[in-house]
Formats: structure tokens, C-alpha cells, sequence
């Protein structure tokens, strides 16, 4: 059970750094971040049979986390979307030098 | 869920992710948190990213948006880097995961004893209450930050 929950784990980080990577909505991104945090909780639920209940209150405490992270992510793409009336990260030079 | 070209596609593929994940949950023992993973996450966040894209009027953008030639290569470099630094980790105990880790049952007596909300609830609010406060808080200022960035200039 341990080994397939890790390998499945494995597999969704991966599709979700993929995500990142490859795509260049801006939004889309974000989603394939919150499906690397949706891996790792999976994997600390996997551990949490094995070593004891703390595993599970990680999980709790990143799912709150997230729900902070993505309500703000969230404003600021779009109020980078009310100046550049685009999600395509390609236009978002601000900070380039 | 990464190719579909249309967002709201991928958000509700990303919903069944979710909900697959809640179901993983369930089989590996951790009630409470498929409940939570279905209500906070699949329920509200999820429809928070699909208020944004409809806010946004996104859904009918159907060009594609993946990145040029190079910047796939080096996406799959790099995930097959992290996947095979992974598979090693795994392969690399060897004798099987279970036999060093102990039996599965580390968690089954507090189960059994407080049923499957009292045996989280209990530490989250005895050794762990002040991480558990401090997420209270950090939820507030999650709140107050974006109201302030999605508030109209005025």
C-alpha cells in the first residue's frame, strides 16, 4: 500500500512540475502548484499509517495554507490581469531587466 | 490535465484529481482528511480558481499556450530528473518500505479508541494549538491581503 500511494505521489509531482513548466497560463500554473501540494499530502498520509497521527495534522495545516495561498495568488493575478488584460505569463516583464 | 488548452477543462479535470485523491484518503485511513480534501479543496478552492476564470472571462480562450520546443525539452529534463531521483529513493531500500517502517498499524489504536475526527482533533488542539492559531491567523491575513490586491484603485 506504502509503495504504490509513493509511486502515485511521485507521479502526480511530476505531471505537476510539468504543468509549471511547460504551460504559460498563468492560472493553469497556479493549478499545477496546488497538485504538487495535492502530491505531497498524499504522501504524508501514505507515512502517517506507518508513523504515527502528525502526518495527518501536517496535512491539515498545508491544506489550510493552500487555501491562503491560492485566495491570494489568486487577487494578485487578477490585478496583474486588470493591467495587462492577459494571463499569458510571457507578458508579465515587469520586473525584467 | 496539464494539456487540455481550455482552463476550465483542466480545472474540472483537476476537481476529479481531487476527488480521486479524497477516495486514496479514505483507503489509507485518513477519514477526516478525505471529508476535508473534498470540502475545502475540491469544493471551495476549486470553485474560487473557476470564479477567477470566469471573473476573468477566460473560458472560450481555446489558442494554445504551451511553451516552444526548448522549454518542453527542458520541462521533461527536468521532471524526468526529479521522477528518477524519486524512483531511486524508492528502489533504494531496499527489503520493501513496510519491513523498515514497522507494521501499518501506528495510527489504529487512536482510531479506534477517539474514531477518526477525535484522533486528529485531540493533538491538533493539545501539542499542536499553536501552529493550529497561528494558521488562524495566517488565514486572516490571507483574507485582509486579498481584499487589499483585488480592491478596486481607488
Amino acid at each position: 500500500m506504502l509503495a504504490e500511494s509513493l509511486v502515485l505521489a511521485g507521479i502526480i509531482f511530476v505531471v505537476g512540475t510539468l504543468g509549471v513548466i511547460v504551460r504559460r497560463n498563468v492560472i493553469i500554473m497556479f493549478l499545477c502548484i496546488e497538485l504538487q501540494l495535492n502530491a505531497v499530502n498524499l504522501t504524508f498520509v501514505a507515512f502517517s499509517r506507518y508513523v504515527g497521527i502528525e502526518g495527518q495534522i501536517f496535512v491539515f495545516f498545508v491544506i489550510a495554507v493552500a487555501a491562503a495561498e491560492a485566495a491570494v495568488g489568486l487577487a494578485i493575478i487578477i490585478s496583474i490581469f486588470r493591467h495587462y488584460e492577459t494571463v499569458n505569463v510571457d507578458n508579465f516583464n515587469l520586473l525584467k531587466w | 490535465m496539464v494539456v487540455s488548452r481550455s482552463p476550465v477543462a483542466s480545472l474540472l479535470f483537476m476537481v476529479a484529481t481531487l476527488a480521486s485523491t479524497a477516495g486514496i484518503f479514505v483507503i489509507l485511513e485518513a477519514h477526516f482528511l478525505a471529508a476535508v480534501q473534498i470540502m475545502v479543496y475540491a469544493g471551495a478552492i476549486m470553485v474560487l480558481f473557476l470564479f477567477v476564470i470566469m471573473l476573468l472571462n477566460l473560458g472560450h480562450e481555446y489558442q494554445r499556450d504551451i511553451r516552444g520546443n526548448i522549454a518542453v525539452l527542458v520541462g521533461f529534463a527536468v521532471t524526468g530528473g526529479i521522477g528518477g531521483l524519486l524512483l531511486r529513493q524508492l528502489e533504494g531500500s531496499t527489503g520493501g518500505l513496510e519491513t523498515n517502517l514497522g507494521p501499518g498499524d501506528a495510527i489504529d489504536a487512536a482510531l479506534l479508541e477517539h474514531g477518526a475526527v477525535g484522533a486528529i482533533a485531540r493533538p491538533l488542539f493539545t501539542d499542536y494549538v499553536v501552529p493550529f492559531e497561528l494558521t488562524g491567523i495566517l488565514l486572516l491575513v490571507a483574507i485582509v491581503g486579498a481584499l487589499v490586491l483585488a480592491k478596486k484603485a481607488s
